[in-house]
């Protein structure tokens, strides 16, 4: 591993911008289970970070992680998690609804479950369109292909809205074309980026920042044009 | 599903544990203990036939069953409207009483109150709520209500907590708890709840016609009416209308009808009460009635109150409990062979490869009218034909169950038949052994969720003149003492209890807690 970075070196168009998340040292796990031991990373507002390594490499836990630690510090997140959480019974359309629960209450979500509002229709709709989704939005989920269920699931969070998108594998189940036509809308929909990828190459077309994991630790961070393609090779090594 | 695969290996007999080899919890040993224990019973158990001439009566059973008599059952329309009225009103308060305790359920007084609700059979219920209500549409209704929102608050408990959180994890910060109930977690158990509760309106109608015979104006009460005239032909156009009921429901109870017949049931039972409550007798039964009798209106600081309230706890306790557990004890284990018996050579008859295809069509007509039977009115009818003593309700409890069982197992058989590899026996051959060692632990694993069952209803057929702790409970009430018959049945709730703790113990040694699955032990019957 002598070919890599060292570790806190920031990938830089954002270098002046304002920090939204920090880990100094800090143990990333699950109850007694330790994924990071020693976890240090910054990202700034206004980055694209793509989290590259192999699976089991510690993405998911740092998304969760990031996931904690900005809505804390109060930043208005929207999250694609790995699985997806989507509700299978309900529709496209109340599965997107969802990213905006918080903003009504009981009542309006209520009426809106059993019978959709027009102008709640209207929000989904171009964006469903977008995605691909369209025009049927009241099939439920459970029926639609593994494909069609990540872009609900991206639909949720872009419906959502906010600062920063944390997103978890969020094309692993599209075509390439669609993959990098849903990374540039994204980049276009939220001021900072913070995905987890397995295509290295879509990586390092759609973000400015990569860093890799390997086995709980941070080996690679740095601007995406500066990373070798060996280097990126190093992550998925045996 | 080779159920033996999943069976974790047994721990390892103990170093220098030779001589305990014998006493392992092993199925075959807790198997032969049951049956042991039963034997050793036997000299306790009242098995006379008490009636001079069974024969006659089947005779005559037979003999009304060829030729019913509707004609003579000039109500009958009624009864079948109040039987089905009773069901759904009763099914659907319960059903949303439960749903409500389910929503509380992170609250310990509301499991407590859902334990105790279903604990008590709807029989106890009734016989309880005539006092202070007398045979009235609310007697009815709350009968079936209060312990099915018990069952309805667990089932439907478990189905929201077994719902998947991760929705309702990632939902944005700030959502109210009520928008993230009816969209992450609601959503998913909504199917398996609608499924329940139309299988428990089944269960409704065979509660409403059985609640008939300690008095409701249901199809039971009409059925004990003519037992009693020796009325045979019109009993038995009671009964075929009963099973007409039962094996057509599939056709017209639907969720989406349910508004509709909760409406008209409501109206009917409306029309129904022409008797005005007596509220003074209410407030007498919840004042006064319910108090030991000794501490009524008594002194007490005295000591002679509390003299008289250690006679009064004796009579109960001593002279009542114990011999009334005591048989409930021996139906409960005598009835756990006998459905054994039933439902490992029951099974066998549902198996086309080792009965043949018009074998397991004859099995399954067998089957489905002994399980579809409420066991209380199968109990009945054993003790018109045997007359009063213990072996008609151990009969009836053990091809009731029996048969539930049978039904379940033979599904599986049936599917496992085909699985086997193309040169697999067929008949007894198949039987012997392919199906029945593969399929021994599930069997046990429903023996034993049916043993609390058994007892429960062991207990219950006391009411028709067996000496168990429903035979006390009904006489408590027959001599209008309240004070006792509600201690007898906190007995009874403590050994139901208590059967279900050993049951889960053994069950977990066994490790045959998972077969089977939640849902075959949640819709037993189907």
């Amino acid at each position: 591993m002598n070919a890599l970075r060292p570790v806190p070196s920031p990938g830089d168009p954002a270098g002046s911008a304002p920090v939204l998340a920090t880990f100094a040292d800090a143990r990333l796990g699950y109850g007694d289970r330790t994924v990071f031991e020693r976890l240090s990373l910054s990202v700034r507002q206004g980055e694209r970070v793509a989290l590259l390594g192999r699976s089991g490499a510690g993405k998911s836990t740092l998304i969760a992680a990031l996931y904690r630690r900005l809505s804390d510090a109060g930043a208005r997140v929207a999250l694609v998690p790995q699985d997806h959480a989507l509700v299978p019974q309900l529709s496209v359309f109340h599965n997107i609804y969802m990213g905006r629960l918080d903003r009504h209450g009981a009542f309006y979500n209520a009426v809106n479950l059993v019978r959709p509002f027009r102008r709640e229709r209207d929000a989904v709709a171009p964006l469903a369109e977008e995605l691909g989704l369209g025009p049927d939005l009241l099939r439920p989920v459970e029926r639609l292909s593994g494909g069609q269920r990540q872009r609900t699931a991206v639909g949720r969070a872009w419906f959502r809205g906010g600062d920063v998108l944390l997103a978890d594998e969020p094309v692993s189940a599209v075509d390439e074309a669609q993959a990098r036509r849903i990374l540039a809308a994204m980049a276009g929909r939220f001021a900072t980026l913070i995905l987890s990828l397995h295509a290295v190459d879509l990586a390092r077309e759609s973000c400015d920042r990569i860093v890799g994991l390997r086995a709980g630790a941070v080996v690679i961070d740095a601007p995406a044009a500066a990373v070798t393609r060996a280097e990126l090779d190093g992550l998925y090594a045996r | 599903m080779p159920a033996e695969a999943l069976r974790p290996p047994l721990p390892a007999a103990p170093a220098g544990g030779g001589a305990r080899r014998g006493l392992r919890l092993t199925r075959a040993n807790v198997s032969l203990a049951f049956l042991l224990l039963a034997l050793a019973l036997l000299p306790f158990a009242d098995l006379a036939i008490a009636n001079s001439d069974p024969w006659g009566v089947l005779a005559r059973l037979a003999a009304g069953f060829l030729a019913p008599d509707f004609g003579a059952v000039s109500d009958l329309g009624h009864a079948v409207l109040l039987t089905l009225a009773f069901a759904v009103v009763g099914v659907v308060l319960g059903g949303a009483a439960g749903f409500a305790l389910a929503l509380a359920s992170r609250h310990r007084a509301a499991r407590g109150l859902a334990t105790i609700l279903r604990s008590v059979h709807e029989l106890f219920w009734a016989l309880l709520l005539m006092q202070p209500f007398g045979p009235s549409a609310l007697t009815g209704v709350l009968a079936i209500a209060l312990p099915y929102a018990g069952i309805f608050a667990k089932v439907y408990g478990e189905l929201l907590e077994e719902a998947d959180s991760r929705p309702a994890d990632v939902l944005p910060r700030g959502t109210g708890a009520v928008s993230a109930f009816l969209y992450a977690r609601l959503p998913q158990a909504l199917a398996p709840m609608k499924v329940y509760g139309l299988y428990r309106m089944e269960c409704g109608i065979r509660s409403s016609a059985v609640i008939g015979f300690v008095g409701l104006p249901t199809l039971g009460f009409e059925l004990d009416s003519f037992f009693r005239q020796g009325q045979y032909d019109a009993a038995a156009a009671i009964l075929l209308t009963y099973y007409l009921m039962i094996g057509t429901i599939r056709w017209w109870m639907r969720a989406k009808l349910l508004p509709l017949y909760f409406i008209a049931g409501l109206a009917v039972l409306v029309s129904l009460d022409t008797v005005s409550l007596d509220w003074a007798n209410v407030a007498r039964v919840f004042t006064v009635d319910i108090v030991p009798a000794p501490l009524r209106g008594a002194d007490l600081a005295a000591p002679a109150t509390w003299a008289a309230f250690g006679a009064w706890l004796k009579i109960v306790l001593v002279d009542q409990a114990t011999p009334g557990l005591v048989a409930t004890f021996v139906v409960t284990q005598l009835t756990l062979v006998v459905m054994g018996l039933v439902a490992l050579s029951g099974f066998a008859l549902l198996v086309r490869n080792v009965v043949g295809r018009l074998g397991a069509r004859a099995g399954h007509g067998v089957l489905v009218v002994l399980r579809s039977t409420p066991e209380y009115m199968l109990a009945y009818l054993a003790l018109q034909v045997f007359g009063p003593s213990m072996l008609p309700a151990v009969i009836a409890l053990g091809l009731h169950n029996g048969a539930i069982i049978a039904h379940l197992l033979g599904r599986e058989g049936e599917r496992l038949s085909r699985t086997l590899r193309p040169d697999a026996p067929r008949g007894l051959d198949l039987y012997g052994y392919e199906l029945l060692p593969r399929l021994y632990g599930p069997f046990l694993a429903y023996a034993f969720y049916r043993w609390e069952i058994v007892m429960r209803e062991s207990a219950i057929v006391g009411i028709l003149g067996v000496a168990t702790l429903g035979f006390f409970i009904d006489s408590a009430i027959a001599e209008i003492r309240l004070d006792r018959a509600l201690v007898l049945i906190a007995v009874t709730v403590l050994a139901t209890a208590a059967i279900d703790f050993a049951s889960r113990r053994i069950r977990a040694r066994l490790a045959l807690g998972a077969f089977g699955g939640v849902e075959a032990q949640r819709f037993p019957a189907r």
